[in-house]
């Protein structure tokens, strides 16, 4: 579990969130949605510690992460898997390598077991025998599976999931949606996804928080958000014509 | 604060070697080329114009073969080889880095508990720092035996008057403060260039910019510290 307490982010004279609390449960898939700019990706970078808080605690199982030293952030960053949006592989390492890099940075294993470990992520991700090829050779969903792949080879406690269906096509979207939703239940992780698309909040939405403007507006599940009265929600889950028609 | 990130403890000591040794092989055997294709013209050109300002004159023949051995070993050859260097490993890494951090591939290093400084950098100025002293003892060979090359083939200087001149007055210190220089320009050349693109924030076009403005930076350095040096262990 991941719990966050009245955070506060700002850049310059810019409040990018303002007194933000959630706490990200474990077993299900916990999205944070809303418009572009609303702070979405930011909060997540400070979960991680890309982004240090203004003020405000993050808790990871109950440990404040804020307040650890680098060191203890690192044990803490080892049981945490990150898919970015644009997927972060390392260009100049094969799939293979990419996969392996964690585990050839900060386990023991043979090559052998890493080598099994790799082959199992990419089985798991549905791309068996791409293990040679170079991130310049992969589509963007191929290399979304990959960089989920990356992230679970080291049997996160935590995976977060920045904007995972942005840029691919609607079939490929449930793909890696199903994904993320299985390894969620699979390893009984905590996943957090970042997220304004409206399939994947249906889809997979166990459990959504939805910023506005830097402030959390609304929480709830995927079958909450469609009956909500909270204006901005409304009017981001109607935004699109195609649902309107649907539910219709 | 990225030096001290760059030369804390590393992860994994096996990894750090291996990537030590690839950037070995990058910065130092891929420079080979160019440095071997500038030391034999330089070294020729010099031949060439101290025969051409003597021709006629007192001054004996053989200083000209004792003036090639002298600009080559103490000039060019570090600090003109350092200056391209700079702008061919220097372009390489802040790009190279640069790419990496706008597209958050640096970030996944971090989120990964990864040094990132130190798994980035590190290997790269251990291995200009290791390599540049051995591509600047090539080119004083080179760049001194074209000159030779010029003296058998132009007709401009007898070439056992040019021996007699590169033997003239040696004194082995010139090659050990070539090598000192060498040691501090490949520090710069790779340290500055990597601080560029570290920091690089935007995209592609920043990308671009770090890149130039590590190559300027880098090479203002190499002038700066040939000029301290020089000071410090010539005067």
């Amino acid at each position: 579990m991941i719990e966050i307490r009245n955070i506060k982010k700002s850049f310059g004279d810019k409040e990018v969130l303002k007194d933000i609390s959630c706490v990200f449960d474990k077993g299900k898939t916990n999205l944070l949605i809303g418009a572009s700019g609303s702070g979405k990706t930011t909060i997540t970078k400070c979960i991680v510690g890309l982004h240090e808080v203004d003020a405000g605690e993050i808790l990871y199982s109950g440990k404040n992460f804020s307040t650890m030293n680098q060191k203890e952030r690192k044990e803490i960053r080892k049981e945490i898997g990150f898919m970015f949006q644009g997927s972060a592989l390392f260009d100049s390492l094969s799939v293979e390598d990419n996969i392996k890099f964690p585990m050839q940075m900060f386990s023991k294993q043979t090559a052998k077991e890493m080598l099994d470990r790799c082959n199992y992520c990419l089985d798991r991700v549905g791309m068996p025998g791409t293990n040679k090829l170079f991130p310049s050779e992969l589509s963007g969903g191929m290399k979304k599976r990959v960089g989920i792949a990356r992230a679970i080879a080291m049997n996160p406690k935590y995976l977060f999931c920045d904007e995972p269906n942005s840029g691919l096509d609607p079939q490929t979207s449930i793909v890696i949606d199903d994904l993320i939703k299985g390894i969620t239940v699979e390893f009984d992780i905590t996943t957090i996804v970042v997220t304004h698309d409206m399939n994947s909040v249906i889809e997979i939405g166990d459990k959504i928080f939805f910023l506005y403007k830097g402030e959390k507006s609304w929480e709830g599940t995927n079958k909450e958000i469609l009956k909500t009265e909270v204006d901005q929600v409304k009017r981001f889950v109607y935004a699109s014509k195609f649902i309107n028609e649907i539910i219709k | 604060m990225l030096l001290g990130k760059v030369f804390t403890k590393p992860e994994k000591a096996s990894i750090y070697w291996n990537l030590i040794i690839d950037e070995i092989y990058e910065l130092g055997i891929g420079s080979l080329g160019i440095t071997a294709i500038i030391s034999m013209f330089m070294g020729a050109v010099i031949t060439i114009q101290t025969a051409a300002n003597i021709d006629g004159s007192w001054v004996p023949a053989y200083t000209i073969g004792y003036t090639t051995r002298e600009a080559v070993i103490k000039e060019f050859s570090p600090t003109i080889i350092a200056l391209i260097l700079a702008g061919k490993i220097g372009s390489n890494i802040a790009s190279k880095i640069g790419s990496m951090r706008v597209t958050e591939q640096i970030d996944a290093l971090v989120i990964m508990g990864v040094n990132a400084p130190g798994y980035l950098i590190l290997p790269k100025i251990v291995a200009a720092v290791f390599i540049l002293p051995f591509l600047v003892i090539i080119s004083m060979f080179l760049g001194v035996g074209s000159g030779y090359l010029v003296s058998l083939y132009s007709g401009l200087v007898d070439p056992s008057q040019y021996i007699q001149g590169i033997t003239y007055d040696f004194i082995p210190f010139s090659i050990t403060y070539a090598l000192i220089k060498t040691l501090f320009f490949a520090f710069a050349i790779t340290s500055i260039p990597a601080y560029h693109g570290f920091y690089t924030s935007g995209g592609a076009l920043e990308v671009g910019k770090s890149s130039t403005q590590a190559v300027v930076n880098s090479s203002i350095v190499v002038l700066l510290i040939n000029y301290i040096i020089t000071q410090l262990l010539l005067i």
